[in-house]
């Protein structure tokens, strides 16, 4: 299989590549680690007449420290996500999740902006973003803004990035010491998520100070489990507290059905999920 | 049509392709490099995996024109001067295959997890190749290989002459 002709531009630069993206007008797509595109153009699912690959703009690789919060560079890979020491110690589930997300050689390409801006609602980095409470930097021909991650994800495949604008970066305000699990059900191995849940907690004295639930695939775009990131405040880290707070992780949910599971199956595992996700995250 | 610069398996080449074009079809069908199969074409199964620039891919995943001034390394290069790459040489100490169709994929992410990590246990071997599927089910002995190429210290440099110190 290979994918329809289109015309190919590889700009250096963020300017450039806005340009590019101007240029090329409403039949262009950008390309970002193209692990998830490039099947798609494969399968013809898509046909742009133009691919914008933004694959060689170093500035939009790397992380880098800005006091009280970790930046991603949207071309920054999953696998250097993974290699972050900063990552891994102030944002600690994207790590996690990112430890699920397909396999090496997709994380060898693959990156978290791409995974982002694509949106599928089975992605394994929606929900961390989500919970954590990023702040996604959205370029465009009129400057920068930023959206907080509660408005970026608008539904199926869609997002707050309009036409001719960009993902440039992931600002993440830092969670250090905070405890995190991404609790992943799958039927086999680098399967898309069928319901996943990430989950960083902050324990104070033996007791939940803080909680932060992102539900993967419980809806058409990433969810937070509001209900039990309140129930949870002030809650012994045992068993029985958190089994209680959980019970609601899928109030206000509306997830798929399909040959994976029904919308009940999902609710049922993201409850048992949720629990196991607030455990693991409190040390429990 | 597009022109790119490419190094595969230590040699440069200077070609035009169509952007469209992916890169496993250019390393087996431009450069005639066929020991890099296509399997399932759907980005699952790893059978096409090579390295670039050090990391592994899978090369039906890539586009031609996104490999423009890299370096590949292909289950051809490994070899040097008739000598079987170690990873090769416990592939076959092992018999670590049956049809035979994934072991280059195996291979390259084989070394791929050595160069991450060269003593990696029997489930980090296992979690490693999670995207490698062999379809006669041959997972056991292929585990066995990796180890024995990891007890005999094959690891980051010796994954092909070619790429020796190509990004890590």
């Amino acid at each position: 299989m290979i994918p329809a002709r289109f015309d190919y531009v590889a700009p250096t630069s963020v300017a450039d590549a806005l340009s590019a993206l101007a240029e090329a007008g409403d039949d262009a797509k950008v390309m970002a680690g193209g692990q998830s595109l490039l099947p798609i153009l494969r399968m013809r699912l898509n046909a742009p007449e133009t691919v914008v690959d933004l694959g060689r703009i170093e500035e939009l690789r790397g992380v880098r420290d800005e006091g009280d919060h970790v930046v991603i560079g949207a071309m920054t890979t999953y696998a250097d996500v993974l290699a972050s020491d900063l990552v891994r110690q102030h944002a600690g589930v994207l790590t996690d999740a990112i430890e699920e997300v397909a396999d090496p050689q997709i994380r060898h390409r693959g990156t978290v902006g791409g995974a982002l801006v694509h949106a599928d609602p089975a992605g394994d980095v929606g929900a961390p973003v989500l919970a954590l409470d990023a702040e996604l930097v959205v370029t465009g021909p009129g400057g920068e803004r930023t959206v907080p991650a509660a408005e970026f994800f608008r539904d199926l495949f869609e997002t707050a990035v309009g036409e001719g604008e960009l993902l440039t970066a992931i600002r993440i305000p830092k969670h250090t010491g905070w405890g995190s699990r991404y609790e992943k059900f799958v039927r086999v191995a680098h399967q898309w998520s069928i319901v996943a849940v990430a989950a960083t907690v902050r324990v104070e004295g033996g007791a939940i100070a803080e909680a932060r639930i992102g539900l993967t695939n419980m809806g058409s775009t990433p969810l937070r489990a509001t209900a039990v990131e309140q129930a949870l405040v002030g809650k012994a880290a045992t068993e029985d507290a958190v089994r209680e707070a959980c019970a609601a992780a899928a109030e206000g949910t509306n997830p798929p059905s399909d040959l994976n599971g029904d919308a009940d199956y999902r609710k049922h595992l993201a409850t048992v999920l949720t629990r196991r996700a607030v455990l693991a995250a409190a040390g429990a | 049509m597009t022109r790119i610069n490419v190094t595969v398996d230590g040699v440069g080449y200077e070609d035009e392709v169509e952007p469209r074009t992916l890169l496993v079809h250019y390393l087996r069908e431009t450069l005639g490099k066929t020991g890099t199969v296509v399997g399932c074409d759907t980005s699952n199964c790893g059978a096409c995996t090579v390295h670039l620039d050090g990391r592994s891919v899978k090369s039906c995943n890539v586009l031609a024109v996104q490999a423009d001034g890299h370096e590949v390394t292909t289950i051809e290069g490994l070899a040097q001067d008739g000598e079987l790459h170690p990873m090769q040489r416990a592939f076959h100490d092992c018999h670590a295959l049956q049809c035979g169709y994934c072991t280059p994929g195996m291979i390259m992410q084989a070394i791929d997890v050595l160069n991450d990590n060269p003593h990696p246990s029997e489930e980090q071997i296992r979690v490693g190749l999670e995207g490698n599927l062999c379809r006669c089910t041959g997972y056991h002995n292929i585990v066995k290989a990796v180890q024995q190429a990891a007890d005999e210290g094959s690891t980051a440099g010796a994954s092909a002459g070619a790429t020796a110190g190509g990004a890590q």
